[in-house]
Protein backbone atom coordinates (compact mmCIF):
# COMPACT_ATOMS: atom_id res chain seq x y z
CA UNK A 1 0.00 0.00 0.00
CA UNK A 2 1.10 3.38 -0.94
CA UNK A 3 0.80 6.04 1.21
CA UNK A 4 -0.90 8.07 -0.91
CA UNK A 5 -3.64 5.81 -1.05
CA UNK A 6 -5.91 7.24 1.27
CA UNK A 7 -6.38 9.97 -1.10
CA UNK A 8 -6.31 7.77 -4.03
CA UNK A 9 -9.26 5.49 -2.32
CA UNK A 10 -11.82 8.40 -2.51
CA UNK A 11 -11.77 9.10 -6.54
CA UNK A 12 -11.55 5.32 -7.55
CA UNK A 13 -14.02 4.02 -8.73
CA UNK A 14 -15.83 -0.02 -7.95
CA UNK A 15 -18.09 -0.23 -10.86
CA UNK A 16 -15.73 -1.16 -13.94
CA UNK A 17 -15.78 -3.93 -15.51
CA UNK A 18 -12.84 -6.57 -16.59
CA UNK A 19 -11.40 -6.08 -19.80
CA UNK A 20 -8.35 -6.28 -21.72
CA UNK A 21 -6.73 -5.31 -25.06
CA UNK A 22 -8.47 -6.74 -27.48
CA UNK A 23 -12.03 -6.36 -26.43
CA UNK A 24 -14.28 -4.67 -27.91
CA UNK A 25 -15.99 -2.08 -25.90
CA UNK A 26 -18.46 1.04 -25.74
CA UNK A 27 -17.62 3.72 -23.45
CA UNK A 28 -20.33 6.04 -22.30
CA UNK A 29 -18.76 9.39 -22.10
CA UNK A 30 -20.45 12.39 -20.61
CA UNK A 31 -19.90 14.98 -22.90
CA UNK A 32 -21.23 19.16 -21.35
CA UNK A 33 -22.96 21.49 -23.79
CA UNK A 34 -23.54 24.67 -22.03
CA UNK A 35 -25.04 23.63 -18.85
CA UNK A 36 -26.81 20.48 -20.65
CA UNK A 37 -25.56 17.12 -20.34
CA UNK A 38 -25.01 13.90 -22.15
CA UNK A 39 -24.00 10.91 -22.89
CA UNK A 40 -22.01 9.88 -26.06
CA UNK A 41 -21.03 6.56 -27.15
CA UNK A 42 -17.50 5.62 -27.89
CA UNK A 43 -16.70 1.96 -29.44
CA UNK A 44 -14.05 0.25 -30.58
CA UNK A 45 -11.21 -2.11 -29.99
CA UNK A 46 -8.73 -1.50 -26.42
CA UNK A 47 -5.11 -1.47 -27.69
CA UNK A 48 -3.86 -0.71 -24.48
CA UNK A 49 -3.95 -0.79 -21.09
CA UNK A 50 -1.63 1.55 -18.80
CA UNK A 51 -0.74 2.57 -15.95
CA UNK A 52 -2.13 1.59 -12.19
CA UNK A 53 -4.01 2.72 -9.60
CA UNK A 54 -5.87 5.84 -9.88
CA UNK A 55 -3.24 6.85 -12.95
CA UNK A 56 -4.44 3.65 -14.76
CA UNK A 57 -5.67 4.75 -18.48
CA UNK A 58 -6.69 2.66 -21.72
CA UNK A 59 -6.93 3.40 -25.07
CA UNK A 60 -9.55 2.46 -27.50
CA UNK A 61 -9.18 3.16 -31.21
CA UNK A 62 -12.07 3.21 -34.08
CA UNK A 63 -12.44 3.71 -37.43
CA UNK A 64 -14.58 6.44 -38.44
CA UNK A 65 -15.28 7.39 -41.91
CA UNK A 66 -12.00 5.88 -42.66
CA UNK A 67 -9.92 7.61 -40.47
CA UNK A 68 -8.19 5.96 -37.50
CA UNK A 69 -9.71 7.71 -34.45
CA UNK A 70 -7.94 6.98 -30.97
CA UNK A 71 -9.41 7.98 -27.32
CA UNK A 72 -7.48 7.40 -24.22
CA UNK A 73 -9.56 7.44 -20.80
CA UNK A 74 -8.47 7.41 -17.77
CA UNK A 75 -9.92 4.50 -16.39
CA UNK A 76 -11.71 5.83 -13.17
CA UNK A 77 -12.77 9.04 -14.68
CA UNK A 78 -15.15 10.65 -14.17
CA UNK A 79 -16.66 11.77 -17.36
CA UNK A 80 -17.19 8.12 -18.23
CA UNK A 81 -20.64 7.26 -16.78
CA UNK A 82 -20.02 3.64 -18.15
CA UNK A 83 -17.93 1.22 -19.69
CA UNK A 84 -19.89 -2.36 -21.47
CA UNK A 85 -17.59 -5.21 -22.72
CA UNK A 86 -19.11 -5.95 -26.31
CA UNK A 87 -17.00 -8.59 -27.23
CA UNK A 88 -13.80 -10.22 -25.68
CA UNK A 89 -11.06 -10.66 -28.14
CA UNK A 90 -8.33 -13.07 -28.99
CA UNK A 91 -4.85 -11.56 -28.91
CA UNK A 92 -1.26 -12.52 -28.57
CA UNK A 93 0.32 -9.51 -27.30
CA UNK A 94 -0.72 -6.46 -24.91
CA UNK A 95 0.01 -3.58 -26.73
CA UNK A 96 -1.85 -3.59 -30.71
CA UNK A 97 0.00 -0.44 -32.01
CA UNK A 98 0.03 -2.89 -35.01
CA UNK A 99 -3.76 -2.39 -35.53
CA UNK A 100 -2.41 1.09 -37.04
CA UNK A 101 -0.87 0.15 -39.96
CA UNK A 102 -3.78 -2.62 -40.77
CA UNK A 103 -7.03 -1.84 -43.00
CA UNK A 104 -10.05 -3.58 -43.64
CA UNK A 105 -10.16 -7.14 -42.78
CA UNK A 106 -6.27 -7.65 -41.47
CA UNK A 107 -7.52 -4.68 -38.96
CA UNK A 108 -9.87 -7.58 -37.72
CA UNK A 109 -9.35 -8.75 -34.07
CA UNK A 110 -10.05 -12.62 -33.58
CA UNK A 111 -13.01 -13.08 -31.28
CA UNK A 112 -12.30 -15.31 -27.92
CA UNK A 113 -14.91 -17.58 -27.17
CA UNK A 114 -13.37 -19.50 -24.19
CA UNK A 115 -12.33 -17.22 -21.39
CA UNK A 116 -8.73 -16.55 -20.89
CA UNK A 117 -6.96 -17.78 -17.68
CA UNK B 1 6.93 38.10 5.82
CA UNK B 2 4.19 35.54 5.87
CA UNK B 3 1.02 35.63 7.76
CA UNK B 4 0.67 32.50 8.24
CA UNK B 5 2.77 29.15 8.01
CA UNK B 6 3.10 25.69 8.88
CA UNK B 7 5.29 22.65 8.64
CA UNK B 8 4.66 19.56 7.08
CA UNK B 9 6.37 16.00 5.69
CA UNK B 10 5.97 15.39 2.10
CA UNK B 11 4.06 12.32 1.44
CA UNK B 12 4.43 12.03 -2.54
CA UNK B 13 2.18 12.36 -5.76
CA UNK B 14 -0.75 11.57 -7.09
CA UNK B 15 -3.96 12.77 -9.01
CA UNK B 16 -7.46 13.77 -8.05
CA UNK B 17 -10.39 14.79 -10.19
CA UNK B 18 -11.25 18.58 -9.93
CA UNK B 19 -14.97 19.96 -10.43
CA UNK B 20 -14.78 20.15 -14.28
CA UNK B 21 -13.56 16.41 -14.19
CA UNK B 22 -10.16 16.86 -15.23
CA UNK B 23 -7.44 15.41 -13.37
CA UNK B 24 -5.38 17.35 -11.22
CA UNK B 25 -1.80 16.60 -9.95
CA UNK B 26 -1.46 17.40 -6.63
CA UNK B 27 1.27 16.66 -4.01
CA UNK B 28 0.27 15.37 -0.79
CA UNK B 29 1.59 17.04 2.79
CA UNK B 30 0.65 15.68 6.12
CA UNK B 31 0.41 17.99 8.52
CA UNK B 32 0.25 16.65 11.41
CA UNK B 33 -0.51 19.04 14.72
CA UNK B 34 2.36 21.41 15.32
CA UNK B 35 2.85 22.49 19.12
CA UNK B 36 4.28 25.93 19.86
CA UNK B 37 7.37 25.50 21.61
CA UNK B 38 8.42 29.38 21.87
CA UNK B 39 7.27 32.69 20.70
CA UNK B 40 9.80 35.13 19.58
CA UNK B 41 8.68 38.91 19.44
CA UNK B 42 10.64 42.41 18.14
CA UNK B 43 11.10 43.66 22.19
CA UNK B 44 12.64 40.21 23.37
CA UNK B 45 14.50 38.47 20.19
CA UNK B 46 13.96 41.49 18.10
CA UNK B 47 12.17 39.55 15.26
CA UNK B 48 8.74 37.99 15.50
CA UNK B 49 8.34 33.76 14.77
CA UNK B 50 6.70 30.85 16.18
CA UNK B 51 8.97 28.17 17.11
CA UNK B 52 7.37 24.59 15.77
CA UNK B 53 7.85 21.28 16.78
CA UNK B 54 5.60 18.16 15.34
CA UNK B 55 5.47 14.13 15.88
CA UNK B 56 6.98 12.42 18.37
CA UNK B 57 10.76 11.55 19.70
CA UNK B 58 12.52 9.86 22.22
CA UNK B 59 13.51 11.95 25.42
CA UNK B 60 16.43 9.71 25.57
CA UNK B 61 17.97 11.84 22.16
CA UNK B 62 17.72 14.58 23.59
CA UNK B 63 20.40 16.72 24.83
CA UNK B 64 20.17 18.55 27.97
CA UNK B 65 19.72 21.83 26.42
CA UNK B 66 16.89 20.49 23.96
CA UNK B 67 14.92 18.91 27.34
CA UNK B 68 15.61 21.78 29.13
CA UNK B 69 13.84 23.81 26.25
CA UNK B 70 10.80 21.53 25.70
CA UNK B 71 10.28 21.42 29.62
CA UNK B 72 10.20 24.96 29.45
CA UNK B 73 7.69 25.41 27.12
CA UNK B 74 5.53 22.12 28.39
CA UNK B 75 5.59 20.42 24.85
CA UNK B 76 6.70 17.17 24.26
CA UNK B 77 9.71 16.67 22.34
CA UNK B 78 9.20 16.59 18.91
CA UNK B 79 11.18 15.75 15.45
CA UNK B 80 12.85 18.87 15.05
CA UNK B 81 12.49 22.25 16.25
CA UNK B 82 11.73 24.90 13.70
CA UNK B 83 10.93 28.59 13.01
CA UNK B 84 8.65 29.85 11.15
CA UNK B 85 8.37 33.24 10.86
CA UNK B 86 5.51 35.80 10.61
CA UNK B 87 4.09 39.13 10.23
CA UNK B 88 2.90 39.00 13.66
CA UNK B 89 3.74 36.13 16.11
CA UNK B 90 1.74 38.48 19.19
CA UNK B 91 -1.23 36.07 18.46
CA UNK B 92 0.70 32.52 19.32
CA UNK B 93 0.98 31.17 22.98
CA UNK B 94 3.39 28.54 24.10
CA UNK B 95 1.95 25.38 24.03
CA UNK B 96 -0.82 26.23 21.26
CA UNK B 97 -1.42 23.42 18.59
CA UNK B 98 -1.66 24.16 15.05
CA UNK B 99 -3.21 22.02 12.18
CA UNK B 100 -4.09 21.95 9.12
CA UNK B 101 -7.22 23.75 9.05
CA UNK B 102 -4.87 27.00 8.78
CA UNK B 103 -5.07 26.66 5.24
CA UNK B 104 -7.96 26.22 3.52
CA UNK B 105 -8.92 24.82 -0.48
CA UNK B 106 -8.24 27.38 -2.96
CA UNK B 107 -5.75 29.94 -0.92
CA UNK B 108 -2.27 30.63 -2.63
CA UNK B 109 1.53 29.08 -0.69
CA UNK B 110 4.19 28.98 -1.03
CA UNK B 111 6.67 25.72 -0.05
CA UNK B 112 9.91 25.85 1.07
CA UNK B 113 12.13 22.34 1.48
CA UNK B 114 15.57 20.81 0.90
CA UNK B 115 15.52 19.46 -2.64
CA UNK B 116 17.10 16.49 -3.73
CA UNK B 117 20.44 16.17 -3.79
CA UNK B 118 21.82 15.43 -7.88
CA UNK B 119 25.59 14.84 -6.57
CA UNK B 120 28.35 16.33 -8.70
CA UNK B 121 26.46 17.41 -12.23
CA UNK B 122 27.69 19.14 -15.26
CA UNK B 123 27.00 22.25 -17.04
CA UNK B 124 24.04 21.13 -19.21
CA UNK B 125 22.02 19.59 -15.78
CA UNK B 126 22.96 22.11 -13.36
CA UNK B 127 22.79 25.32 -15.29
CA UNK B 128 20.64 23.98 -18.93
CA UNK B 129 23.53 24.61 -21.23
CA UNK B 130 23.05 23.78 -24.60
CA UNK B 131 26.30 21.20 -24.81
CA UNK B 132 27.20 20.45 -28.59
CA UNK B 133 26.52 18.99 -31.60
CA UNK B 134 26.15 15.18 -31.82
CA UNK B 135 27.98 15.41 -34.85
CA UNK B 136 29.81 17.37 -37.51
CA UNK B 137 32.92 16.08 -36.54
CA UNK B 138 32.48 16.57 -32.67
CA UNK B 139 34.63 14.40 -30.28
CA UNK B 140 34.03 12.95 -27.21
CA UNK B 141 33.16 16.70 -25.84
CA UNK B 142 28.93 16.46 -26.07
CA UNK B 143 28.33 17.87 -22.88
CA UNK B 144 31.33 19.76 -21.96
CA UNK B 145 30.45 23.47 -21.11
CA UNK B 146 32.45 25.28 -24.07
CA UNK B 147 34.51 28.49 -23.24
CA UNK B 148 34.86 29.89 -19.82
CA UNK B 149 36.27 33.24 -21.24
CA UNK B 150 38.56 35.09 -23.48
CA UNK B 151 42.46 35.13 -23.49
CA UNK B 152 45.42 37.07 -22.56
CA UNK B 153 42.86 39.80 -21.17
CA UNK B 154 41.72 38.87 -18.74
CA UNK B 155 44.16 36.01 -18.28
CA UNK B 156 41.95 34.60 -16.08
CA UNK B 157 38.24 33.18 -15.54
CA UNK B 158 35.67 35.50 -13.99
CA UNK B 159 34.31 34.57 -10.48
CA UNK B 160 31.00 32.91 -10.91
CA UNK B 161 31.11 31.59 -13.95
CA UNK B 162 28.65 29.25 -14.26
CA UNK B 163 30.46 25.70 -14.43
CA UNK B 164 29.85 22.19 -13.27
CA UNK B 165 29.81 21.24 -9.42
CA UNK B 166 27.54 20.32 -6.64
CA UNK B 167 24.43 20.28 -7.18
CA UNK B 168 20.50 20.26 -5.20
CA UNK B 169 20.46 19.95 -1.26
CA UNK B 170 19.57 23.36 -1.07
CA UNK B 171 16.53 24.98 -0.04
CA UNK B 172 14.12 25.86 -2.52
CA UNK B 173 10.82 27.86 -2.61
CA UNK B 174 8.47 27.02 -5.16
CA UNK B 175 5.86 30.13 -4.68
CA UNK B 176 2.12 29.67 -5.58
CA UNK B 177 0.91 26.65 -4.96
CA UNK B 178 -2.71 26.33 -4.72
CA UNK B 179 -4.20 24.39 -2.16
CA UNK B 180 -6.56 22.01 -3.02
CA UNK B 181 -7.57 20.30 -0.28
CA UNK B 182 -6.94 20.48 3.56
CA UNK B 183 -8.20 17.87 5.99
CA UNK B 184 -7.38 18.39 9.64
CA UNK B 185 -9.09 15.10 10.52
CA UNK B 186 -6.66 13.36 8.09
CA UNK B 187 -4.10 15.47 8.58
CA UNK B 188 -3.47 15.65 5.06
CA UNK B 189 -2.75 19.16 2.72
CA UNK B 190 -2.81 18.51 -1.02
CA UNK B 191 -1.32 20.99 -2.80
CA UNK B 192 -1.24 21.42 -6.64
CA UNK B 193 1.77 20.55 -8.56
CA UNK B 194 5.12 19.15 -7.37
CA UNK B 195 6.83 20.26 -4.23
CA UNK B 196 10.85 20.54 -3.89
CA UNK B 197 12.76 17.83 -2.07
CA UNK B 198 12.25 13.55 -1.76
CA UNK B 199 9.07 12.08 0.37
CA UNK B 200 9.47 11.74 3.78
CA UNK B 201 11.15 15.47 3.46
CA UNK B 202 10.50 18.07 5.71
CA UNK B 203 8.23 20.90 4.15
CA UNK B 204 6.97 24.98 5.03
CA UNK B 205 4.26 25.76 3.87
CA UNK B 206 3.31 29.56 3.75
CA UNK B 207 1.10 31.93 2.52
CA UNK B 208 2.14 33.43 -0.96
CA UNK B 209 4.39 36.36 -0.90
CA UNK B 210 3.98 36.85 -4.51
CA UNK B 211 0.51 36.39 -5.23
CA UNK B 212 -1.08 37.14 -8.55
CA UNK B 213 -2.91 40.60 -7.72
CA UNK B 214 -5.66 38.72 -9.95
CA UNK B 215 -5.56 35.52 -7.75
CA UNK B 216 -7.86 37.65 -5.05
CA UNK B 217 -8.06 34.74 -1.82
CA UNK B 218 -4.89 33.73 -0.52
CA UNK B 219 -2.91 37.44 -1.47
CA UNK B 220 -0.31 37.87 0.49
CA UNK B 221 1.96 40.98 1.15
Amino acid sequence: MKPTDIIDRDSLRDDIPEFRPGDTVKVHVRVVEGNRERIQVFQGAVIRRQGTGISETFTVRKVSFGVGVERTFPIHSPIISMTEVVTTGDVRRAKLYYLRDRHGKAAKIKERRTPKG
Amino acid sequence: MASKAIVGEKVGMTQIWDEQQRAIPVTMVRVSPVRVVQVKTPETEGYSAVQVTWGHRRASTLTKAEQGHYDKAGVDPGRRLVELRIDDASGFEVGQELTADLLEAGELIDATAVSKGKGFAGGMKRHNFKGQGASHGNHKHHRAPGSIGACATPSRVFKGTRMAGRMGGEQVTTLNLEVVQADAEREIVLVKGAIPGPRGGMVILRNAIKAPVKAGKGAGK
